[in-house]
């Protein structure tokens, strides 16, 4: 009687469970397996997960077996009368080396995938520091004087409310990383503020990015296309927001694209020679703002009372223009206010400054410009 | 046990969480665990034990934590050595402020195995530096990697944060 | 101290007097049932707190964008839900259940400290008040994670943060004294003829867990004060601007932090070491090879604290070393439940509620131990840390393994604390509406995990959306069925069927074969014969 309850129970959540695997398994969006990745370590990696599970897999079906056996047979409705055996050295003695030797047969591939995920031997091809930044972050390609930022992509900001139909939600940036494939790319990982770690499922690597700390690691890409990633580290209020897109391209378009960026970098030093007039860097400056300086200081500059100071009626904001110039180019040490002169050209450093002087309920009603940020550089 | 002598076991685990920190040291110097770096006296480097037949390419990074207006950099980006023997590296730093700033920089070597090979005669580490307004200073620093340093590393990176350590 | 916590046997001809009345009984108790029943109370309360948090983290998640709150403050649910259940609701279910059982389990008539127990009880509603308290300061409760690495916790953090830091120290002072009490009532004040040996297993585990807590608890309380003079007498543990390490912190969270996780887990084995043999009619497999598991075990656990750690950039032979020693623990982990598995075999088994939430706990268990040996796999470690997959993990550990080992204990042993037998039916209505929604709870969160969903975030992409909804959808149901298990506790308190003084047909121990049900507010205030 409680055989065919539980049975029928048993039944139920099989069957509802099975449902849940085929229905995700009819739409490709639903993951339900660890990427194989495009790297040759992504691929060692999952194989040797799989292995791993499947081991799991044949010992629960031997220890669960067992058990489910005895549950239905050895029970006292059917009139099982208990034995009375309570120790046997031999078995014990069988059942620590069995496991023993199944874990040395993980531990040999796992440690050659290990050897090969640590290596240091061959020289990379190209050197990209991660700096990681609260809630952002830096690349610099050591190599090639090229350096941007790369924040969570506006289009995601916009619908947080209601993300529906949002491809990417989340996951694009406003400029992602470009390398190319093919090639020996060597990460250097480092934070400019609390620990981050950099993860792109496809290409095998999480990192952890510490402060006044160097970290390594390496990737060869192996197919072109689009890999996203996000940040693995608590980093503070916005750690969710701080995804990671990889472009992996030829290497024709990658120098390509160097090009670019360098002649991109080139205007923008243009730009800064000029004098702007008030309503120019106001209106830059409120760009400036919200991508960069709302999320901590709030749209309207009114801040997290006792996590973040706000900008309206700020003490350093009403003040000289120097020190308001010094906290937002070079930070705060010993607090969450990052430096920005890494992050923002001086057009756009003098662009909000003179918005947080002038908007957010402030009226100082002077005027900075690029000229007086590329003094404070 | 009496109840006593039990308490002296919780007394003696707090002072050993704070023994953790010298003994992590240790361990860090031995194992290379957190790129932390060695370094030896200029007369103790013998001139004679050069490895020629190895070449290891070192890459310097210079970075500059919050709050300090300093622009720092590396002369150059990187290096060709030899095991075994004495380079200089030269950073450069400037400050763009008009104030006086103080500093500190921290150094980390990547991979960490390399770190315990990687021993500097002369360094700027973990001393404060005090920078005149707009002033510019070149940082040198003369290191030796090691002969004993193993097969597989063929790439080093060496690395300096400075940290403000202006109050307020 | 032997002589003072006897002095009720040397008037024993009033033995039996009862409480005190009123509100000053439970403010001024040094009786051991009294103490016992005060921590599983404050668990209960403290689950139900850290069990609302886990409704709005699964509220916000239920759907993918902003709808009910912002990301700081989920970061402080994430951390408070962490902190609370760790330290305010297993912890203390746990001494709360050692409390009520060791002294009756080893025939002693209280505890060897009883003024000191008192004590360690009444630290905790402090600690805890501060702790939540927080939540309504200006600048929030700690939203940096439980595990609260620095620089994060420190350069970073708000200045309430002293008072999360105060809150730990308290509850560390609470656990050791508890623990201290623990052991010197097992070594000192055994019934004459109960051997080590002959103990029940809850003692031994609850032995070696005392041990572990007087070894870690000191070293967490050593780590938060690190933290409490970086951020304000100018030290630089963690503070790589002054010469510190922050991934030193790491070490010493982790040096604590691992074995913690045996102290959680450790008196579950305890518990369905009891209760598996009750309900097969067939005494415990391999009770001795049980012991050394568990030592084992618990001295493995000082040794693999960086596995947590994998991708903080440790030398290649720090991650050997750790993956090695880790995947080392599954072996004993593996001979429990082969002899608890072994110990069913060719029983006579009944399936009352404590034997089903002891079934459950092993099978769910088993697989959180499965997921912890994958996790262990350093380099496979790359793609599952800090994901979902983590997160499934040590919930399969922790609430099907830990938290269901308490409710077992509780349907167990209740009927002994109260004389009443709980209600049959509603048990099991528990145990299976518990069971599917906790599984479908958490279940599907190896698969957004393996699908490369971080933890600790408050919003996700849409392709995590389905099995978030369903996972939200459990949560909600199992939340529910723990506010089910408060009315079946209440109604069992109040009343029920009369309890035998062995209470099942196949339990054993001094308990269930000296004493009645309840036990007499003073027990075995003379030593009972020892078979």
């Amino acid at each position: 009687m409680i055989f065919n309850k539980l049975s029928r129970r048993f039944l139920v959540v099989v069957t509802g469970l099975v449902s849940m695997f085929s229905m995700s398994a009819a739409r490709a969006e639903y993951e339900l397996n660890m990427t194989q990745g495009v790297t040759p370590i992504s691929q060692d990696i999952y194989s040797l997960h799989m292995l791993v599970f499947w081991i799991c897999v044949v010992i629960g079906v031997v220890v669960f077996g067992a058990m489910a056996w005895s549950i239905l047979h050895h029970r006292k409705s059917k009139g099982a009368v208990a034995a009375n055996f309570h120790e046997s050295t031999t078995i014990e003695i069988v059942w620590t080396v069995v496991p023993l030797l199944i874990l040395i047969g993980i531990a040999i591939p796992a440690t050659g995938t290990l050897l090969d995920l640590e290596d240091a031997k061959t020289n990379a091809d190209i050197t990209l520091q991660v700096t990681g930044i609260q809630w952002k972050w830096k690349y610099t390609y050591v190599d090639e004087d090229v350096s941007f930022i790369s924040s969570l992509a506006q289009s995601s900001r916009d619908v947080m409310s209601d993300p529906t139909g949002n491809e990417n939600y989340l996951l694009e940036v406003d400029e992602p990383v470009v390398l190319p494939i093919n090639k020996k790319i060597r990460f250097l990982f480092h934070s400019s503020d609390v620990i981050h770690a950099w993860w792109v499922p496809e290409l095998a690597v999480k990192q952890d990015s510490v402060p006044g700390f160097i970290n390594d690691s390496w990737a060869t890409i192996e197919e072109p296309g689009i890999y996203r990633g996000q940040c693995a580290e608590l980093c503070g209020k916005d750690h969710g927001f701080m995804p990671i897109v990889v472009n992996a391209v030829s290497e024709a378009e990658y120098e390509q694209w160097l090009v670019s960026k360098k002649e991109e970098a080139a205007a923008a030093a243009a730009s800064a020679e000029q004098e702007w007039s008030m309503k120019d860097l106001l209106a830059r400056g409120e760009t400036v703002y919200q991508a960069n300086c709302s999320a901590c200081h709030g749209p309207t500059g009114a801040g997290i009372p006792g996590a973040f100071p706000a900008m309206t009626g700020s003490p350093l904001v009403l003040g000289d223009a120097a020190g308001h110039i010094d906290v937002v180019v070079n930070g705060k040490a010993g607090t969450a206010m990052a430096a920005f002169k890494g992050q923002l050209n001086d057009v756009d450093l003098a662009a909000v400054v003179t918005y947080e002087r002038n908007a957010l309920g402030n009226s100082v009603g002077d005027m900075v410009q690029p000229s007086a940020i590329k003094n404070a550089r | 046990m009496s109840p006593l002598k039990l308490a002296a076991i919780p007394l003696l685990m707090f002072g050993f969480g704070f023994a953790l920190v010298p003994l992590y040291d240790v361990f860090c110097d031995i194992t290379g665990l957190n790129g932390k770096t060695g370094r030896i006296e200029a007369a103790e480097i013998d001139a004679s034990q050069v490895d020629t037949s190895r070449t290891i390419e070192v890459r310097f990074l210079a970075n500059t934590n919050t709050g300090l207006p300093w622009d720092f950099q590396p002369l150059v980006k990187k290096m060709e050595i030899h095991p075994g023997q004495v380079y200089e590296a030269v950073f450069r730093v400037r400050s763009a402020s008009d104030r006086t700033t103080l500093g500190q920089a921290v150094p980390s070597v990547s991979p960490g195995l390399a770190a315990e090979h990687f021993n500097k005669t002369e360094c700027f580490c973990f001393t404060e530096q005090e920078l005149a307004g707009r002033e510019t200073l070149d940082m040198p620093v003369r290191f030796v990697v090691g002969t004993g340093i193993s097969d597989n590393i063929e790439q080093i990176t060496l690395s300096y944060t400075f940290f403000s350590l202006d109050k307020g | 101290m032997y002589t003072e916590t006897t002095h009720d046997a040397a008037h024993g001809e009033h033995h039996d007097h009862g409480p005190a009345k009123g509100l000053m009984r439970w403010v001024t108790t040094t009786n051991h049932k009294d103490i016992g029943t005060l921590y599983l109370w404050l668990a209960f309360i403290m689950l139900l707190y850290g069990g609302s948090m886990a409704m709005i983290i699964r509220l916000e998640l239920f759907q993918p964008g902003l709808q009910w709150v912002e990301p700081h403050f989920f970061n402080q649910m994430t951390t408070m839900h962490g902190l609370v259940m760790v330290f305010g609701a297993i912890m203390p279910a746990f001494v709360g259940l050692a409390n009520w059982l060791v002294p009756i389990m080893i025939g002693a008539p209280d505890m060897a400290l009883p003024r000191m127990n008192n004590w360690s009880f009444w630290i905790l509603p402090f600690a805890f008040t501060m702790l939540a308290s927080t939540t309504f300061m200006e600048g929030g409760a700690p939203a940096f994670g439980w595990t609260f690495y620095a620089p994060l916790s420190t350069t970073f953090a708000p200045d309430t943060t002293d008072f999360f830091i105060f809150a730990v120290h308290l509850m560390g002072i609470s656990s050791v004294m508890g623990a201290i009490n623990i052991i010197a009532t097992i070594l000192n004040m055994r019934a004459p003829g109960m051997t080590l040996m002959k103990m029940p297993l809850f003692v031994w585990t609850w032995l070696i867990t005392a041990y572990l807590l007087i070894a870690v608890m000191p070293v967490l309380a050593g780590a938060v004060t690190m933290m409490l003079t970086d951020r304000h007498f100018g030290t630089s543990f963690f503070d790589a601007a002054g010469g510190g390490d922050p991934v030193m912190f790491q070490h010493v969270f982790w040096f604590f932090g691992h074995p913690e996780v045996y102290i959680m887990i450790l008196p579950a084995f305890g518990v369905i070491s009891a209760i598996i043999p009750t309900f097969a009619r067939k005494p415990l497999f391999g009770y001795s090879s049980m012991v050394y598991a568990t030592a084992s075990i618990a001295i493995l656990s000082f040794m693999v604290w960086a596995h947590h750690m994998f991708t903080v950039g440790m030398p290649v032979a720090g991650e050997l070393y750790f993956m090695y020693a880790t995947i080392l623990i599954s072996v004993p982990t593996g001979v429990k439940v082969f002899n608890w598995v072994t110990t069913m075999w060719k029983g006579s088994m009944t399936f009352e509620t404590p034997m089903l939430w002891a079934l459950g706990f092993i099978v769910m268990f088993t697989i959180g131990g499965f997921s912890g040996l994958m996790l262990g796999v350093a380099p496979v470690d790359t793609q599952y840390h800090d994901t979902y997959f983590v997160v499934a993990h040590f919930h399969y550990v922790l609430v099907t393994g830990a938290l269901y080992s308490i409710i077992a204990a509780f349907y167990y042993w209740v009927p002994k604390w109260t004389g009443h037998m709980y209600d049959e039916k509603l048990g099991k209505i528990h145990f299976w509406w518990s069971t599917i929604a906790v599984n479908v709870l958490f279940f599907p969160q190896h698969f957004v995990g393996l699908a490369g969903m971080p933890r600790r975030i408050p919003d996700y992409s849409l392709q995590f959306a389905e099995f978030n909804a369903i996972s939200s959808i459990g949560g909600f149901a199992f939340g529910l069925a723990q506010v089910f298990f408060l009315y079946i506790v209440i109604k069992t308190i109040r009343g029920g069927e009369k309890a035998t003084a062995q209470v099942w047909e196949g339990a054993t121990g001094l308990e269930f074969e000296q004493l009645p049900s309840p036990p007499p507010y003073h027990s075995f205030t003379e030593a009972p014969p020892v078979r």
